[in-house]
């Protein structure tokens, strides 16, 4: 073949690749940001039910004060988060705090028979649910945005349009791997 | 990447090279019968014209026909927070719009999806699944049905529903036509032509609704596994489907409210299953692999 042919035919191809990896990451990075998009949205909801539902077990639970105060924090510190980290450690101390907090309600029936607090059940219930898939879904999406990010040789075309890997929807510091001090017991009832 | 992904695109591929086969069998019926009318062009126009509205007429509301056949209901979330919670929970782990939820009332639990795209789908499920499943096995049978619609299922399943029926009925007009017709005219003009026509125009009269009812059937097959492996995916918990879908075989009876031969081949189960149970031969013509089949894969996943 004639050697005049290969050198624009290699340029085609090196175009051609460029432009369907720089499609593909606008689409993953895209939808990298709806995914967070969906666990913000999720974590908001969740926590627009905390000062409802800590006002309607406190009158019920006076002795398992730990349980809504370390909900009440993980809410302070989801409106003070601002890295996914934080927002992650949020929603893990939250998440731990409720399930705490639905089991030891088994204890109290009157707060078993209170309708507003199965609603607000039921509700969180559904939300966590959806926020565990939401989770699912942004770090999968990102795992495959930082494989193409970093694997040869569209690599060089990331770095070209300067896209950046993301973190995962995960808890790493040590201090928010830490169980929270939670009373079980219930002091003195 | 993820492999499953490049199966979607496959399957959305297989589905419009579907659609294209029925149109050409409609045409073939068109066009055959056309020869023997004497006018190969104009029967070649009435099928295209037949095909068209009714791929039209299914395509844009295929959905409320399927629904209103199952005599499914919608219901909002303040009705059904619990079942609107899971559908919800799983259109988030496909990153797919929220579907709109049905419910059947009757106590065969049973759940179908339908509708032309992601944008426009429809989860219905009977009363007695909701009773009778826990959470992760609802969230199975849910992610199941999400898959349907993640991978454009749905689109084809509820077109073909009204192709297929619509060949089945083409083909009966034609029989007719040829072996009535075919006898009055007989005497006055049989150029080889003509003959050649009718021998065609039978035998695509015979074969084309075998061919479209096979066609239906072989395919949604390999796409129940499809759907099987994609809800596991979504849910992460392939045992939640693979136990659901025991309960639900041994559910369905002889006869029950649902059971509908258009619509069988849409449910995650199909309702025929009480009344044929045992008969081997029923196996090329089933809409499902075996439902055990289905649950020793789930389970080896």
């Amino acid at each position: 073949m004639d050697i005049t042919y290969i050198f624009p035919a290699i340029l085609i191809l090196i175009a051609a690749f460029t432009v369907y990896t720089y499609n593909r990451l606008v689409g993953l990075r895209n939808m990298a940001d709806t995914a967070y998009s969906n666990i913000d949205t999720l974590l908001q909801k969740r926590f627009d039910l905390v000062p409802n539902l800590v006002e309607t077990v406190k009158g019920y639970m006076q002795h398992e004060q730990q349980v809504l105060e370390a909900i009440t924090k993980a809410r302070t510190d989801w409106l003070k988060a601002s890295t996914i980290q934080e927002n992650a450690g949020a929603d893990e101390t939250a998440a731990r705090a409720l399930k705490t907090l639905f089991a030891v309600s088994e204890n109290y029936p009157d707060l078993k028979a209170n309708q507003n607090f199965l609603m607000l059940q039921e509700e969180l219930a559904g939300i966590e649910n959806k926020i565990a898939y939401a989770r699912q879904r942004y770090n999968r999406t990102v795992m495959v945005l930082n494989m193409v990010i970093q694997r040869f040789p569209s690599n060089y075309i990331a770095r070209l349009f300067n896209f950046k890997t993301r973190e995962f929807f995960a808890v790493e510091s040590e201090q928010a791997r830490s169980v929270p001090n939670v009373d079980m017991q219930g002091g003195d009832n | 990447m993820d492999p499953i992904y490049g199966r979607i695109a496959a399957n959305k591929r297989r589905t419009f090279f579907l659609f294209f086969l029925y149109a050409v069998l409609f045409g073939g019926i068109g066009y055959f019968a056309g020869i023997y009318l004497g006018e190969p062009i104009v029967g070649l126009i009435l099928a295209g014209l037949v095909f068209g509205a009714l791929f039209l007429i299914s395509f844009f509301s295929g959905q409320s026909v399927v629904t209103s056949m199952a005599g499914a209901r919608e219901v909002s979330k303040q009705q059904e927070p619990f079942l609107y919670n899971t559908v919800e929970a799983l259109s988030i782990a496909a990153g797919k719009p929220m579907p709109k939820v049905y419910i059947i009332e009757t106590e065969v639990p049973n759940a179908f999806a339908a509708g032309r795209n992601p944008q426009n789908a429809i989860i219905a499920v009977t009363r007695g699944l909701m009773n009778r499943l826990n959470r992760q096995e609802l969230e199975g049978v849910i992610a199941h049905e999400m898959a349907h619609i993640n991978n454009y299922d749905v689109l084809l399943a509820t077109v073909a529903i009204v192709l297929a029926g619509t060949i089945v009925f083409v083909s009966v007009i034609a029989r007719n036509m040829v072996f009535f017709g075919g006898m009055g005219r007989g005497g006055r003009k049989s150029g080889q032509g003509q003959l050649i026509a009718i021998a065609a125009l039978i035998i695509l009269a015979i074969l084309a609704p075998i061919f479209a009812q096979l066609l239906k059937f072989a395919i949604s097959r390999q796409r129940e596994y499809l759907a099987d492996a994609t809800a596991a995916d979504f849910t992460g918990y392939p045992e939640g489907l693979a136990s659901a879908l025991e309960k639900i075989t041994e559910q369905q009876v002889k006869k029950s409210p649902i059971d509908n031969s258009a619509l069988n081949g849409l449910y995650i189960v199909n309702p025929a299953l009480g009344a044929r149970s045992g008969n081997r031969a029923s196996v090329l013509f089933s809409t499902h692999p075996p439902a055990e089949e289905r649950i020793k894969r789930l389970r080896a996943m």
